[in-house]
């Protein structure tokens, strides 16, 4: 029966019970991140120094019940149990919240029921100390059969106790045997219902079918049900229905009720005083109080992506300069050292210069979670995030997405349901993120004279402001519109946990950290690699060469080398489609160039202009070009419409090869990421054209 | 007698009668403590007036007023005193 190689561990437990602490503890650094076969729902797995013992841990998501709705949510009984292909383990641990013993024992039940060899970690044990009710451990032991250790991942207590534990649970497993009190007719319906996925054992069939009888029916979604287990299910709830019974309330008091009589802790109840978390939710929920802390979070945490992050960034930046320098001074010139300076070292410039955000967003989403505070961001704007389809904790990732779409897609990792993180991917990337200000500079800039007016205020200010009202707008739109059509919600309704505040603690927050920067570069990293590099090689190659006798500056080669290359050609071949918006194909060039990174458009601009790539958006020089442009006809190419028109697609338009190497990423499917651009594409193109013909009619040229 | 979680005033001590709704939350609900006989409370509600913050069995879960209007209970004492 064992297994070849190190003996498997799960680690199991309700939400926030310190469970992933304590897997860190266990394990230290270095985990391995995989995936749930036919689920986007992560599998953490890591090694376990035990003595002279290698242990293979498992960390299963955090779940109340193994009941499951959905494919993300049956994970559980498959990985616990050994179904569907996923490896059984041979013993697991329960991390268990002493302070809410008696909710968290019912998966205990569960486990118990199914006689799995497991463990019992009481963890947060000396919070429940400082509530002066802790458990007792060997009352919990005695009442399932099962080794149980009072532990803080916090405090470091009990971790060797668990150890010399699960050694012994290993080479001597033990053998729960839990019957909760069910109806005879209840019991007549387990024997009769063939167990979903293979069982080992008469309790664990027995458990596999209270678990059909729990969570199969005609609205699942629930994926590999075999159509026998269905069949029969369906004919078991409609005689239930016609006898009465309510069958999730027999099991689920049965349950309880067998809890209830062993007496471990009376739940504590609602009446009792009100705990520290009570009290300072009095502060943190306060509408007005609540209001101001929640604000003040938040444009810290917003503060610290958009302009604290930036020295970080210049620093990686000069330093990448300084290298690609380096380079081209030993090696000769030519194509190779272009390649190598121009598209390698910039190209990994351009994957590492997202790290900054990346990290400093994880450490506080970390410390947001940790503390509890998350959960209270969620009720707080839950309100108004539903009101368009999006889960309160997509608030973060959304803001976010005013620095930069990249860590704000990753930051979807706190939302649990795939329909959520989905839905969120979608329309962060419509937010007005850092990179597009340097285009709506210099485009205002250009278009509007230091002393235009709009509607009677000064022009300028009032073209930014309204750009990122307009882009918060359409990210809003869009998100309804998705969330009731392609995304329709799932129909089960949230319940979220106030979980009690706690102190995070700083080496779990700093691991999450690092596996999150970690994943994106070796894995959306690679992605965005290649392509700056291929992009670079549409701008370089063909090489221009001056014909004879004609002397050009370095400025205007560079120029003629631009708008002759493939990309220059692209520009062209999509002026068709681009001239409708009042685009000609220099602006054409610079929106293929904008790929690598939307800023990189005033660069291109600059080239365009004959200005050289130095050029940026402050550069009174290229604007004066850009204004002096004219089209065939001698009119300006640069009128306050086209402008207009070009931010609205600049707000639209998914331009940005890593936001979608991300979605790739994060989604797991190309599919996504290929949606995610045709939709903002075609939304850009829309928007853009319906600017050209209402500014038009109100007489703008 | 009987009235809603919804509808329930803020610290009212109150004890769960029925749970209604959708079969996927309302298990979710049993399994969390919203059971018959069960005592629950309202300690606040979010800005806009929802969500509510409930307290169950010792436990504060964020629950949507469509949703808490789905259980049904009796209250069990008058409005306990502020702390």
């Amino acid at each position: 029966m064992a297994n070849p190689g190190p003996p498997r561990i799960a680690i199991a437990g309700n939400p926030n019970t310190g469970k992933t602490s304590l897997f860190n503890r266990l394990t230290g650094a270095g985990a391995r991140v995989g995936n749930y076969a036919g689920v986007t729902v992560e599998r953490e797995e890591a090694t376990w120094r035990l003595g002279g013992l290698k242990v293979n841990v498992v960390d299963i998501p955090g779940t109340y019940s193994l009941a499951a709705r959905s494919g993300e949510e049956q994970v559980a009984v498959r990985a616990l149990f050994g179904l569907d292909g996923e490896p059984r383990p041979e013993l697991v641990v329960l991390v268990v919240d002493s302070t809410q013993l008696v909710r968290n024992l019912y998966l205990a039940v569960q486990l118990a029921e199914a006689g799995l060899p497991f463990v019992i970690a009481l963890n947060l044990i000396d919070a429940a100390r400082k509530l002066g009710a802790a458990p007792d451990p060997a009352a919990v032991s005695r009442a399932f059969g099962v080794p149980v250790v009072a532990t803080s991942a916090q405090t470091g207590e009990g971790i060797a106790e668990l150890g010399a534990a699960v050694l012994a649970a290993l080479a001597n497993p033990p053998r729960p045997a839990v019957h909760p009190p069910y109806p005879a007719a209840l019991e007549a319906d387990i024997e009769a219902l063939v167990p979903y996925g293979a069982a080992a054992s008469p309790a664990e069939a027995r458990a596999l079918a209270l678990w059909t009888l729990l969570s199969v029916d005609e609205h699942d979604e629930l994926i590999d049900i075999p159509a026998a287990v269905r069949a029969e299910m369906a004919r078991r709830r409609a005689e239930a229905a016609s006898a009465g019974r309510d069958l999730d309330l027999e099991i689920v008091s049965a349950r309880y009720a067998w809890l209830a009589s062993h007496n471990l802790r009376p739940p504590v109840g609602a009446g009792a005083r009100p705990d520290l978390s009570q009290r300072v939710d009095r502060f943190l929920l306060h509408p007005l109080y609540g209001g101001v802390t929640f604000l003040v979070v938040m444009g810290v945490l917003f503060q610290t992506l958009f302009a604290w992050s930036d020295p970080l960034v210049g620093l990686i930046e000069s330093a990448l300069a300084a290298a690609g320098e380096a380079v081209a001074t030993v090696l000769p010139a030519g194509v190779f050292t272009d390649l190598l300076v121009d598209g390698v070292i910039a190209g990994v410039g351009s994957v590492v210069v997202f790290l900054p955000q990346i990290l400093l967003l994880f450490l506080l989403l970390g410390f947001l979670e940790d503390s509890g505070y998350m959960a209270r961001v969620a009720f707080l704007v839950d309100r108004m995030m539903r009101s368009v389809g999006l889960h309160g904790r997509a608030f973060v990732p959304m803001l976010s997405g005013y620095a930069c779409a990249v860590p704000a897609i990753m930051a979807t990792r706190t939302l649990e349901r795939r329909r959520d993180r989905l839905l969120t991917m979608m329309v962060v990337p419509l937010m007005s993120c850092s990179a597009r200000l340097p285009v709506y500079t210099l485009v205002i800039a250009t278009v509007l004279g230091n002393h235009s007016t709009i509607l009677g205020l000064p022009g300028r200010p009032v073209a930014m402001v309204g750009m990122y009202v307009f882009s918060t707008l359409m990210a809003f739109l869009a998100a309804g519109v998705l969330g009731r059509t392609l995304l329709k919600g799932p129909k089960v309704p949230l319940l979220l946990e106030l979980p009690p505040y706690r102190m995070p603690r700083i080496p779990t927050v700093l691991r999450q950290m690092w596996m999150r920067a970690r994943s994106f570069l070796t894995e959306a990293g690679t992605t965005i690699l290649v392509v700056t590099v291929l992009l670079w090689g549409l701008l370089y190659f063909p090489r221009y060469e001056p014909p004879s006798g004609v002397v050009l500056d370095e400025a205007a080669v560079a120029s003629e080398q631009l708008s002759q290359s493939y990309g220059g050609m692209l520009g062209r071949v999509i002026e068709p489609a681009i001239a409708p918006l009042g685009f000609d194909w220099k602006i054409g060039v610079g929106l293929v160039g904008a790929f690598a990174a939307r800023e990189v458009f005033v660069s291109t601009m600059g080239l365009m202009y004959g200005i050289g790539a130095d050029a940026d958006e402050t550069s009174v020089g290229l604007r004066e070009h850009m204004q002096a442009a004219r089209n065939p006809d001698g009119s300006p190419v640069w009128t306050p419409l086209t402008g207009a028109t070009l931010m609205v697609f600049f707000a639209l338009s998914a331009q940005c090869l890593s936001t979608l190497a991300v979605v790739r990423r994060e989604s797991r499917s190309w599919a996504w990421a290929t949606f995610l651009f045709a939709y903002m594409t075609v939304l850009a193109w829309s928007a853009s054209a319906v600017v050209v013909v209402v500014g038009r009619a109100i007489g703008l040229q | 007698m009987a009235t809603t979680l919804a509808t329930l005033p803020f610290g009212a001590l109150a004890v769960v009668v029925n749970v209604a709704g959708e079969r996927g939350f309302r298990r979710r609900l049993f399994e969390l403590g919203f059971m018959p006989g069960n005592s629950v409370r309202v300690l606040a509600a979010a800005p806009m007036g929802d969500p509510l913050d409930v307290e169950v069995a010792g436990c504060r879960f964020s629950l949507r007023r469509a949703e808490a209007d789905s259980i049904t209970v009796t209250p069990a004492s008058a409005p306990a005193a502020a702390h």
